[in-house]
């Protein structure tokens, strides 16, 4: 008995590990990144477009933008293919088919960030660069490729919500002589409505936080973009872009890029946990 | 006029599987894009040499083993942690404030982007622990990341065995750790590992975190405290500097080839270990 409560203190203290992880990564990120925040002034670092490291402008507020822009974009994409393919795996699909289709998709999330930015530069960027206009490099490129890349995120917790939801919904809902897909949209993905909200939300986080794909295809100009053509920078490429050789107040300015992002990423965490648990059924029920 | 139901069934059906296709589509094109222009160039020699001039000529043999130190030392390190947590969750206690938190640590680190890891990594690994730029900062920061992956699927994988073979060994009179190493792990053995695969071929991926905190030198690294430059790495520098493109496919062609081989190999074990509980 001695022994069992031994080791349980001790898997205990391990099991506590993650969350000593992220207190740590919340302490140090703001503690490199506040300071310069609060020096310049909230008003001028996040509302002010005008980023001259060596000049000592600090303002971020164009990534932020092109931020949103490039998630927004990617969200559409992602959630109506990442969603699309759930339904079919879940409702349209014979099973021995869905046994190759999921691992395929899980092989989409397993590619490298690096590769979906090579092959979007080489093959999309021309696209639209000679069709579209502009310079190729475009929130649209951007939005694309991350649309691809949180497709798999949004189709796997989607799946796992569409399956959650019990069997005689569905089958009450056929009998009564509704269609395959009147079940689909009426009971089902009603049914399985939180766990859809949860996924697209991890995903929009999945493709705020992106940083090598879209450093490839975006342009990474230090101004606001003013159509899906234009070139964008993300808070997430500023900080990969200029980390190598930034030093003083500009690493610490990188920093609170780094803060920025990691409020907006743990507001859509937070909001995705008490969806998430807000109607899902107990974790391991099926 | 509004479409009968079951026009509108044929139609969604259509759409739908447009969409689907569309994706594999996308998958299949990536993996053959990058395998049709790089295998010609993917010899012996390009695995065994070093590079020279920047990577213009020569090999990725540096990068191989950079890889396979930063990655593989980071599953070493988030395996055990992960399957302890996990083990912790589902063996020794009860739903409760504790579980709650400990999963909120997870889940929240599951969310955070790469490049905050790798921010972190920097300033905490590098820096303030004095490690420098080196294999075992980025290790450690990559263990960070892929552990929230680890605790979840060794976590559904020991809640997939059935509890009579808990009870059964409770039954013949094992203690608690005896029938949790014996019964359980063993049974889940196959499930933990497809995380834990999974994890690997996500730390080999890993491109803004490693940027960070392993740095990108172009020589083999003798020990742990020695900066490398992974393969990832490797070919974004190829490729965005455009140092040689022959030579960034042909890097890309083995990321590719092995995230391939780990997928498989993941799968694989996922089939037996449903064979094994079913």
């Amino acid at each position: 008995m001695k022994q069992d409560k031994a080791i349980s203190v001790v898997l205990l203290l391990v099991a506590l590990s993650a969350i000593s992880g992220l207190a740590l990564i919340t302490v140090f990120i703001f503690k490199e990144g506040l300071p310069i925040i609060l020096r310049v002034g909230g008003r001028e670092f996040f509302l002010s477009s005008d980023w001259e490291p060596s000049a000592g402008h600090f303002g971020i507020f164009f990534m932020i933008v092109g931020s949103l822009a490039v998630t927004a974009g990617a969200m559409v994409i992602g959630t109506i293919f990442g969603l699309g393919v759930a339904i079919v795996l879940t409702q349209f699909c014979p099973a021995g088919l869905a046994a190759v289709l999921k691992p395929a998709i899980e092989l989409l999330a397993g590619i490298p960030s690096v590769v979906y930015g090579f092959v979007g530069v080489v093959t999309l960027v021309p696209l639209i660069r000679t069709y579209l206009g502009g310079p190729g490099l475009s929130v649209l490129a951007s939005s694309i490729v991350l649309g691809i890349m949180v497709l798999p995120t949004v189709t796997s917790i989607s799946t796992d919500a569409l399956q959650a939801v019990p069997r005689p919904y569905w089958e009450g809902s056929i009998a009564l002589g509704a269609t395959q897909w009147q079940t689909t949209h009426m009971v089902m993905l009603k049914a399985a409505r939180s766990g859809i909200v949860t996924a697209a939300i991890l995903g929009m986080g999945r493709a705020i936080g992106e940083t090598m794909a879209v450093i490839m295809v975006a342009g990474n100009p230090r101004q606001i973009p003013h159509s899906i053509l234009d070139p964008v920078r993300t808070l997430t490429s500023n900080i990969a872009l200029e980390m190598a050789y930034a030093s003083g107040d500009h690493r610490q300015a990188l920093f609170a890029t780094g803060v920025t992002l990691f409020v907006i990423i743990m507001l859509l965490n937070t909001v995705a946990l008490v969806v998430s648990r807000r109607h899902a059924p107990r974790r391991g029920a099926r | 006029m509004k479409p009968s139901p079951a026009a509108l069934q044929r139609l969604v059906v259509v759409a739908l599987w447009t969409l689907t296709a569309t994706t594999i589509g996308v998958l299949l094109f990536i993996i053959a894009y990058i395998l049709a222009h790089g295998l010609p160039h993917l010899t012996w020699g390009f695995l065994t040499q070093s590079p020279e001039y920047m990577g213009r000529k020569g090999g990725v043999f540096p990068m191989i083993v950079g890889t396979l130190m930063v990655a593989g030392l980071a599953v070493l390190i988030a395996a055990p942690i992960g399957v302890a947590t996990a083990i912790y969750l589902t063996e020794y206690t009860r739903e409760g404030k504790r579980t709650a938190v400990i999963r909120f640590g997870a889940d929240c680190l599951a969310g955070i982007p790469s490049i905050i890891f790798g921010l972190f990594g920097f300033v905490f690994f590098a820096i303030t622990l004095g490690l420098g730029l080196s294999v075992l900062s980025g290790a450690l920061t990559l263990t960070l990341m892929v552990l929230p992956t680890i605790v979840r699927t060794s976590e559904e994988a020991l809640r997939a065995v059935p509890s009579a073979y808990r009870e059964v060994s409770y039954g013949l009179g094992s203690t608690r750790w005896q029938m949790v190493t014996n019964v359980v792990l063993r049974s889940a053995l196959p499930g933990i590992c497809t995380g834990v695969v999974l994890s690997l071929g996500r730390s080999i991926s890993e491109t803004a975190a490693v940027m960070l905190t392993a740095g990108s030198a172009l020589r083999l690294p003798h020990s742990l405290f020695d900066s490398s430059r992974t393969l990832a790495l490797h070919f974004y520098i190829l490729s965005r500097e455009g140092i040689s493109m022959p030579n960034a496919y042909a890097t890309a062609s083995v990321l590719i080839i092995a995230i391939l081989g780990l997928n498989l190999l993941a799968y694989w074990l996922m089939r037996r270990f449903v064979a094994k509980v079913k």
